[in-house]
């Protein structure tokens, strides 16, 4: 019976090289293991945490005893609008015009899937995405599955562990007109280096020069300074300069939401008509992908966006994350200075959001992971949030290990 | 640093305003055009539309109880509950989903002692319902089942199995299998086409409760159909939306595919938990692929979480919580098979009531194919003009096809609803 087979010329692929780190963590018996994989948050007990906001809200929704009705292709329309106002600011006159279309869709990757999808469908002029080098591992397979060119464009320095701004203007200068340039709107993953205000103007006036179709990925909003609008500040400015950005959001992590899956996937349109033949469009894209998308997670984000006290303490906690994150940054530093190191960490601590660049090469990496059990994508990136004031110290031993 | 980035804000914001911007000019969009409605989908916004007391959704295959109400299980709250107790926290799923749940799902569709679940040949994930489930099979025949890119769906079929294929890369082909003659199987127009269609193709067959026209084939008609699909060598994809809908046993459902197992047809298979468990808009279901042995399943996992990883990362948590806790706890397994049945038979009982309503309104139409046809769909036979008078004079709103779903069907409205019908077919 077990003779036929259809897939005998399917071969063994690679594990995911981020999601891969945890499975591997986890196979792990060495009690002093840290995960510094997954850019997922932890408490100073590096346990995960679901934000009080969030239960709240969850207490509000089941006491409403609600139905389980398919949502609406694009999404719960409650949170499709706070979505955008989140991003957008409250009195954005985009919102007000009526002229984006913001859907609710499967966290950050299936919000830049519906994206690369739409792009390659109905952007026919140009087939090229511009990713900064390097960029979060899962663009290329999300661009290139939905029938994109991935190409590149200079972004981070290694030479200081920060922003080659030189570099990218000079790369960005050269991009052929409409092709689409995908900018990291915060704390950029994996390099925590983000531009500064008077960069991200030159940037914002170069791709309007060079006619650049912007894709925008806030998956950190809030994250990265502790400030939700300061975060949203490059995404506000390019609008402003009359940018007609597409742009995806993620709430895995600045509501704890993570398996939840909620995002958002926004199409800032030249006026409400466009925007109604764009919507069109997205749900005959999304129709076939999975009819509608999931509602649990999107009525707790709307919950809490729309629910005044609720969102005050939501501002609060996702201070309280960013701030603990920023905490360890100067801890692991200090303690790298009690170790002994003479190398320059001054760029933990410059760098922002979830992540940060170590600096580390790859057999670094391998022997801080074999030696110390310290799990870390080999790109030498490190997640803050997996890092404690009870494991600090042991961390900062295996970095100076092996890099003295 | 911070300090320069506080630095840099505050310069900023003291430098000018920038004027506004004429944006009006810039469209990246304008070659876009409007598209439209989805067919099934946009019944339901058209009904919402309508302010006639006495509308009748009959569109979108979602149950309803005898009030007209959505219903949601009572084992799905007492699920809800259990999971709520346990403070459990969100973090991510693995690609494949939650294991807890793709195990029992897989055990379902299969039934508990099933040799491919003991030898390991089966790779189950959890996918985003039907939809979801159909997509990454179809996206993986398109990468991977490269002797072939033709799929057969029934005619007619699922309406948005088209696009969920063609988006994926593959043509579309069909077989006969409605008989708008009898409203019933044409058996033999299937076995017809069958048997030429070329070797290693994909043939889409629902497993139970055929969607849209409820005509299912008869346990000897299915080993016919098993019989001709293996001699022609066809890759086989069963479509099971309905598994406990059709009959209300969950057995019962699951024959067809279990039986095609049995005769060695490694199939994939699509499963939704939407209608069964009422966890619609939870987003619930799996996709399997039954494989020659264990090593060639864990070839296909591999392949598939390289799939699935640049659509949606990970699936969503909380409908398969609850589908999870409901199938490994004995109680509410129980509690939900008497649920499913009592689904089922409400709508035995109102196509049994709409057939007696139109008899009583003097139709002197065959309705026997109302009583004949099964889950939670009726072809009715209504032609696209009829449909159209139907929904304007009556506001009794369906798809074009003549498709009602029964589950939008209660004793309250199936009178209106035989006096609609009546009056465009008499």
């Amino acid at each position: 019976i077990s003779g036929c087979s259809w897939w005998s010329e399917v071969q063994m692929g690679p594990p995911d090289p981020i999601l891969g780190v945890s499975e591997a963590y986890k196979r792990d018996t060495n009690p002093k293991k840290i995960n510094l994989g997954v850019g997922a948050y932890r408490d100073d007990q590096g346990k995960p945490y679901v934000l009080s906001c969030v239960r709240k809200a969850e207490a509000q929704i089941a006491a409403k005893k609600l139905d389980k009705e398919y949502l609406a292709i694009g999404g719960l329309g409650d949170f499709t609008k706070a979505c955008a106002k989140l991003a957008l600011g409250d009195d954005n006159e985009v919102i007000k015009s009526g002229r984006n279309i913001t859907v609710q869709t499967i966290s950050g990757t299936g919000s830049l899937r519906i994206g690369a999808n739409f792009l390659s469908r109905f952007h026919t002029e140009a087939r090229d995405v511009y990713l900064p080098k390097p960029s979060w591992g899962n663009h290329t397979p999300i661009f290139r599955d939905a029938g994109m060119q991935l190409k590149a464009y200079t972004y981070y320095d290694p030479k200081t562990c920060g922003f080659d701004f030189q570099g990218a203007l000079n790369d960005i200068s050269k991009i052929p007109e409409k092709s689409v340039i995908m900018l990291h709107a915060c704390a950029h993953n994996p390099t925590g280096v983000d531009p500064r205000p008077e960069q991200w103007k030159e940037i914002a006036d170069l791709v309007k020069k060079r006619n650049l179709l912007v894709f925008f990925d806030m998956a950190y909003q809030g994250f990265a300074s502790g400030d939700i609008d300061r975060d949203a500040w490059a995404v506000r400015y390019f609008i402003e300069q009359g940018h007609n950005i597409v742009l995806s959001q993620s709430f895995a992590k600045n509501m704890g939401l993570y398996g939840e899956r909620v995002g958002g996937f926004t199409v800032v349109c030249k006026d409400a008509e466009e925007a109604k033949r764009v919507e069109s469009q997205l749900k005959i894209l999304i129709r076939p992908i999975y009819s509608n998308p999931p509602m649990n997670g999107a009525r707790i984000a709307a919950t809490i966006l729309n629910t005044p006290d609720l969102y005050k303490e939501w501002l609060g906690e996702v201070h309280g994350m960013a701030n603990r994150i920023i905490t360890m940054r100067e801890l692991l530093v200090a303690n790298l200075k009690k170790e002994g190191s003479t190398r320059n960490w001054k760029h933990v601590i410059d760098q922002i959001g979830m992540f940060c660049f170590t600096g580390l090469k790859p057999e670094q990496v391998e022997r801080l992971t074999k030696e110390f059990s310290v799990y870390m994508t080999k790109d030498g990136r490190i997640s803050m949030a997996g890092v404690t004031s009870g494991n600090v110290g042991y961390l900062a031993q295996g970095i100076h290990a092996v890099t003295k």
